[in-house]
């Protein structure tokens, strides 16, 4: 069995510090694979070291491996990295103020993807342009391409952003908190776009994120990091339905839910420790309302679960091994 | 029934922009005819998206913006009418916890200096042990009195937002989005945190959010605010809307619970220019209940018990 995207106890260090540790991942094609956490605990880093733009924050891949689509990606070099980014992996960043040429007409940043990785002429290219543009339901294509972006509203930059992921024809978009800047409508209709692509195109979909909501609503599969670490990988449903690490169940209960009584959201006391602090065993275990004298000793590992997915805890809450 | 702490009436702020050698002057209305009064020991919630105004109506009801039109009044004292000199006295009694607690705290300042202010400004004594009574009540150790706010998470800096604004024990809160750029773990704490202190200190919250879900955890009332107007006036936080456009807020927001997954149906359209507001219903672009009265007239804000609704084919 291959995995479109799998990372194997990848470790990424910056300077001395080890920020993500061990961390095990797949995504499959037509997959959506959810990424979440609190601030710190990794997730864009996971997202960098999978594009291959560690270097640019001073960072690198110290152990493990990444494989995309069979082959080794440390292998590939960075020649081969930059072809595999934009063409067959799509990026999607959390601000799209940040990710367009601001002196650019919007139209002419996403001609010039499928002119780089498909070869296509000027006039194909902006073809291609404004039929991604109408299937992301951007309304009058023809105007919006002509725009610059500040002339776009939030929505509508994301939507471009999208676009330009897509022009490339990718396998897999990596999404780092594409609705965070948008509002709650907008929102949804992005969370929509993004996970209708995946199942009509096949394509896989590694959604970064810190919405619990966003979640459930979304993805497949859900991977929570913490401190650099994963603690639990498993399906939405069961995960919701039966967290089987501490935390995650401490983030589901961070959400407001319909109903729920005052005074019962409990929040996580303290936060999450900064890398070259972390305490030993459990990195959870200050904050941990199970912890005992081995969460603070001993590392738990990552084990399989008996209904699927796994988790990194002594005191899994569902069920025993 | 007592009189109301906080009465706001025909409230309206409009912003100019251009009317410089080359542009013509634009008008924007960012505040529209607001009316809305607040009990003691209430919890009003205020929603809408970006642009809707809520932030300027947190403004405006402290006067940091000066209204163009309307009255406010706090416990019965005319705040519109104040010379700036009995405004700030009378600003006593009110205070705002910011969004942003990285840039609403000065870098340069101890967390000591910073809750100590109010009292500098006021020129009024500093009880002993207020700062360590403060930092209590907030659930900071009194060692951070020293600290600076760089050597804070984001989560206590924002504590130390709330321990300034109650120092110098207001009546009134305006909390403008104090969790909005806080990790949802952090934004429970501090949820419950001012969920106690209005308890003990017997507050009253003008609560301005993005996040429906959130308001209609946190508050007793809500108003629903689309575009410098207000839409819609929940009585309860259970209560079922009545506008299409709370109706269509409420279905994009996700719940945490796969179960409930269901296929959303998103709003067409965008939020047209606050510079060039349509003749009628500001929703009507964009709303499934359209109708032609809609287009051609504004529809007023009609009562029916507590419930407030401005629109022409409520659900």
């Amino acid at each position: 069995m291959t995995a479109l995207l799998s990372l194997r106890d990848v470790s990424v260090d910056i300077g001395r510090n080890r920020l993500l540790d061990g961390i095990n991942l797949t995504v499959d094609r037509g997959q959506v694979l959810g990424l979440v956490g609190e601030s710190g605990s990794g997730k864009s880093l996971t997202a960098l070291a999978i594009t291959g733009l560690l270097p640019l924050i001073g960072g690198s891949i110290t152990g493990g491996a990444i494989h995309f689509d069979g082959v080794n990606l440390a292998s590939i070099g960075e020649a081969g990295i930059r072809t595999l980014r934009g063409k067959r992996i799509g990026f999607v960043m959390q601000n799209p103020m940040i990710a367009l040429d601001a002196v650019q007409r919007v139209g002419e940043q996403i001609d010039v993807v499928s002119r780089l990785h498909l070869g296509l002429s000027r006039q194909a290219a902006r073809l291609r342009t404004l039929d991604l543009m109408a299937q992301l339901r951007i309304p009058e294509p023809g105007a919006v391409a002509e725009a610059y972006p500040h002339q776009l509203s939030g929505g509508m930059k994301q939507r471009i952003v999208i676009a330009m992921a897509l022009a490339g024809e990718p396998d897999l978009i990596i999404a780092d908190e594409p609705t965070t800047a948008l509002d709650v409508t907008v929102q949804a209709q992005i969370i929509q776009i993004l996970t209708r692509l995946s199942r009509e195109r096949g394509l896989a979909l590694l959604l970064i994120t810190h919405d619990m909501g966003v979640v459930a609503q979304a993805c497949d599969r859900v991977a929570v990091l913490y401190a650099g670490r994963i603690a639990e990988e498993r399906a939405v449903g069961s995960i919701f339905a039966a967290p089987a690490h501490p935390y995650t169940a401490a983030l589901i209960g961070c959400i407001p839910r319909e109903g729920m009584a005052p005074g019962s959201l409990l929040g996580i006391p303290g936060a999450v420790p900064t890398s070259g602090r972390y305490p030993p065993g459990c990195r959870f275990h200050p904050r941990c309302t199970n912890a005992a004298d081995l969460c603070r000793q001993d590392r738990p590992t990552l084990r399989p679960l008996q209904s699927g997915g796994s988790v990194a805890c002594h005191f899994a809450m569902t069920e025993t091994p | 029934m007592s009189a109301p702490l906080l009465k706001v009436e025909g409230l309206t702020k409009r912003f100019h922009a251009g009317g410089g050698l080359f542009t013509r002057q634009r008008t924007m209305t960012a505040v529209r005819d607001v009316d809305l009064a607040i009990d003691r020991g209430e919890v009003v919630g205020v929603v809408g998206e970006s642009g809707c105004g809520k932030s300027t109506l947190a403004r405006l009801v402290l006067r940091l913006l000066e209204p163009t039109v309307g009255r406010i009044t706090l416990d019965g004292v005319d705040f519109t009418g104040l010379s700036p000199k009995a405004l700030r006295s009378a600003r006593r009694r009110m205070a705002m916890v910011f969004q942003d607690p990285y840039s609403s705290l000065d870098p340069r300042y101890t967390v000591a200096d910073i809750i100590a202010e109010p009292f500098v400004v006021q020129s009024r004594a500093m009880p002993a042990g207020a700062i360590e009574e403060m930092l209590d009540a907030v659930g900071l150790p009194g060692t951070a009195a020293t600290q600076y706010p760089h050597q804070l998470s984001g989560g206590q800096r924002q504590r130390v937002g709330i321990a300034r604004a109650l120092a110098l024990r207001p009546e009134f809160v305006v909390l403008d989005e104090p969790t909005a750029s806080l990790d949802v773990s952090i934004q429970a704490q501090i949820i419950e945190l001012l969920s106690s202190l209005r308890d003990r200190f017997g507050l009253t919250y003008l609560f301005i959010s993005h996040d429906l879900g959130l308001v209609r955890y946190f508050c007793d009332r809500i108003v629903v605010m689309y575009l410098g107007s207000v839409c819609e006036i929940l009585p309860g936080a259970r209560s079922k809307p009545r506008h299409p456009y709370t109706s269509a807020l409420l279905a994009s927001s996700f719940s945490p619970d796969p179960a409930a997954r269901r296929e959303i149906i998103p709003l067409v359209g965008e939020i047209p220019s606050p510079f060039n507001l349509p003749a009628g219903c500001a929703f009507a672009g964009r709303c499934p209940r359209v109708t032609e009265a809609c287009r051609t007239q504004q529809p007023p804000l009609s009562r029916e018990g507590g419930h407030a609704v401005a629109c022409f084919n409520p659900l």
